[in-house]
């Protein structure tokens, strides 16, 4: 007979995420993993600001809240004080790779056995819908109103190509855009714990997440958006995996 | 069999598991939950139990237990 | 048993043996000593050093060290310190104790690495935004600030605050001898506001106070007035010298009281009646040290090595209006004793103005 499939125990239902905002789904999957090791009292997340800071009210491990982009400094501190424990960053666009990126970066390349997720929404969702490093060539922004100009603000942000520049342990990109992108999502997630379990180093998770109401769209298109755009853009699958090296 | 349990005051009509119910099993009420959400409700006869529902939820609406 | 150390090795000896088992930090003049003991030192105590690729990511280690209920120490000087701001903001918002060190150079911007005591206002008046005090503790001395580290280990736990020690780069750089504590061990899980994970209770939040744990907003602001009124009450230090007879008290703190101390012997000597009060808190300032003011006595003199004067307007507030009060700021130089007694002779002739 087949296992109940119920509510993870870590999360909290109180839920302030918008309709259809990827973020709760990767919350979900963060507590499952957890609950399926018997880690989720071990577990202690650190995160920063943006729509992200919430997950610390829908996942209730213990958690502690960085600076704007210092999430994997201070996951660092966390790491060498509790040796014990299961820590992970959460963080969005600007927490990873604007204002965090060299906090971000330097975590992987000192391998911080840590586990890192990057939600990438191509918005700052938080503050309003501001472009993002990850926000795509001709994407309407609030800082973009005509629509984002590469030549002069940059190409679309690559974290997890940098990242998988540095000796780490796990890169992989995956995204929300059905059930069979979430089962994959939440594999790679496992994964990323799993390296962590195994003190294998550093494994980083960016997954493509939508955010309908920066989007501008209804949630269902939002999802399929990351199907027909996003992901032309920002390639899914696996980057590094040490194991296979 | 299983059961779908569906929490109707978490959910925020999103439409996504709507979208992904390989058996349009899946459709928004008649009824506004506690946040003003036309909840999610499920036609049991066509439901198959996959699951699908409870693992594209953003919001942990559905559960599937033993009836 | 007593030894000659640099002051900056002294401190953080004085920090390991305190039981802080943290250090992140990145070199700068005139600290870097303290992130080179470090990086050899925490290792034989089983602690952790890691050398950040900036300030900013250090002090954020130390913030989250600190959240997990260990005794931590993060440190640097000038622009490094300004970097240390955000970190020591959201220490203060989150509630956890700390120790930070500040060995002050002189000068904006870059500056110069000659000591100074330009930092004042930053210190001690905030270089972080929002409402929030510090405790500063100001030695004089390699050994007051050795034995100021407990202290402020201490004190930073009982309020949940962090500590700032401020010195300038000359205790930083000298050799004194010291006598060092025994070693102490920390339990980091002593407090129930550490994080370990949550081990089957509930979650633990370690955020800004008024975003998460204060949900009625009277409470923040009363649990932060509260806080800060009895250290105000409790917390003041300072050392009075030859105060009680004397016409004109200097006001001096760190490395700067020193020289005046020899300055008061010798004006003595030559008949003037001189004293000084000495602020070891800059955080409370020991106002009650200028409670009573006797009728003979004709103003303050505030010294500091800093261009503008920035610890006399603390001077000017505890005085009150009762004296006047005299702003010697000598840039960044240490008057000699024969400049002290100049700057005498024209308060006592009317020459120089009060502030």
């Amino acid at each position: 007979m087949a296992k109940d499939l119920l509510t993870p125990k870590l999360i909290s239902e109180a839920n302030r995420f918008c309709p259809g905002c990827g973020h709760g789904l990767i919350a979900k999957m963060i507590a499952q993993v957890l609950e399926e090791r018997g880690v989720e009292d071990k577990a202690i997340q650190v995160y920063a600001v943006g729509c992200s800071c919430l997950i610390s009210t829908v996942v209730r491990a213990d958690s502690i809240q960085a600076q704007h982009g210092r999430a994997p400094a201070v996951a660092s501190g966390v790491r060498r004080a509790r040796p014990d424990a299961v820590v992970y960053t959460y963080q969005g666009d600007g927490d990873a790779a604007a204002i965090g990126l060299s906090e971000s970066l330097y975590a992987a390349y000192r391998n911080e056995n840590f586990t890192a997720i990057f939600v990438n929404n191509g918005v700052f969702g938080m503050t309003g819908g501001q472009m993002a490093p990850t926000t795509l060539e001709g994407q309407k922004t609030a800082t973009s109103i005509y629509g984002r100009n590469t030549a002069l603000t940059g190409q679309p942000f690559k974290l997890a190509e940098l990242v998988a520049q540095m000796p780490v342990a796990y890169v992989e990109r995956c995204s929300l855009t059905d059930a069979k992108h979430i089962a994959q999502t939440k594999r790679a997630i496992g994964k990323a714990f799993d390296n962590q379990l195994a003190g294998k180093g550093y494994s980083f998770v960016e997954i493509l997440s939508p955010c309908p109401t920066n989007w501008n769209m209804e949630p269902v298109k939002a999802y399929k958006r990351l199907a027909d755009v996003v992901s032309g853009e920002y390639k899914l699958g696996v980057l590094v995996d040490s194991e296979e090296e | 069999m299983k059961k779908l349990v569906i929490y109707k005051n978490r959910c925020k009509a999103c439409g996504f598991c709507i979208d992904q119910c390989p058996k349009d099993a899946l459709s928004l009420g008649d009824e506004y939950n506690a946040s003003g959400y036309a909840a999610v409700v499920v036609d049991d006869d066509l439901c198959i139990r996959c699951g699908t529902c409870y693992r594209v939820c953003p919001d942990s609406v559905f559960e599937l237990v033993e009836e | 048993m007593r030894r000659m150390m640099k002051g900056n090795d002294a401190v953080s000896e004085a920090a390991i043996r305190a039981g802080c088992r943290f250090f992140s930090g990145y070199p700068i003049t005139p600290q870097s000593e303290i992130v080179e003991y470090m990086s050899w030192r925490m290792d034989e105590v089983g602690g952790s050093f890691v050398q950040s690729e900036s300030e900013l990511s250090g002090i954020s280690m130390v913030y989250g060290a600190a959240a997990c209920g260990l005794r931590v120490l993060g440190s640097s000087s000038g622009p490094g310190f300004d970097l240390l701001q955000e970190g020591i903001g959201y220490i203060v918002s989150a509630e956890l104790p700390a120790l930070i060190v500040d060995v002050v150079r002189y000068g904006n911007g870059l500056g110069e690495i000659v000591p100074g005591q330009s930092d004042y206002w930053q210190v001690v008046k905030n270089g972080a935004h929002g409402d929030y005090h510090c405790l500063v503790y100001a030695p004089a001395s390699i050994q007051e600030a050795v034995d100021l580290v407990s202290v402020a280990y201490e004190k930073s736990e009982y309020y949940r605050n962090p500590a700032i020690m401020m010195y300038d780069g000359a205790i930083g750089q000298m050799m004194e001898p010291v006598v060092l504590p025994e070693m102490k061990e920390h339990d980091p899980d002593q407090f129930d506001w550490a994080m370990k994970g949550r081990g089957g209770e509930p979650q633990k939040q370690i955020t800004s106070a008024c975003y998460y744990k204060h949900p009625v907003p009277q409470n923040y602001v009363d649990n932060l007035r509260n806080k800060y009124a009895e250290m105000e009450k409790n917390e003041q230090r300072w050392e009075s010298y030859m105060d009680e007879d004397a016409e004109l008290i200097f006001v001096a703190y760190g490395i700067m009281s020193r020289s005046c101390r020899e300055a008061i012997n010798e004006a003595r000597k030559q008949g003037y009646k001189v004293g000084m009060i000495r602020p070891i808190s800059l955080y409370p300032y020991p106002v009650k040290a200028f409670e009573s003011l006797s009728d003979n006595l004709k103003g303050f003199i505030s010294v500091e090595m800093s261009a503008l004067g920035q610890m006399v307007e603390d001077v000017r507030l505890a005085v009150n209006g009762r004296k006047p009060v005299y702003n010697y700021a000598t840039g960044k130089m240490i008057p000699d004793t024969d400049e002290f007694i100049s700057y005498i002779k024209n308060v006592l002739e009317g020459k120089e103005e009060s502030v």
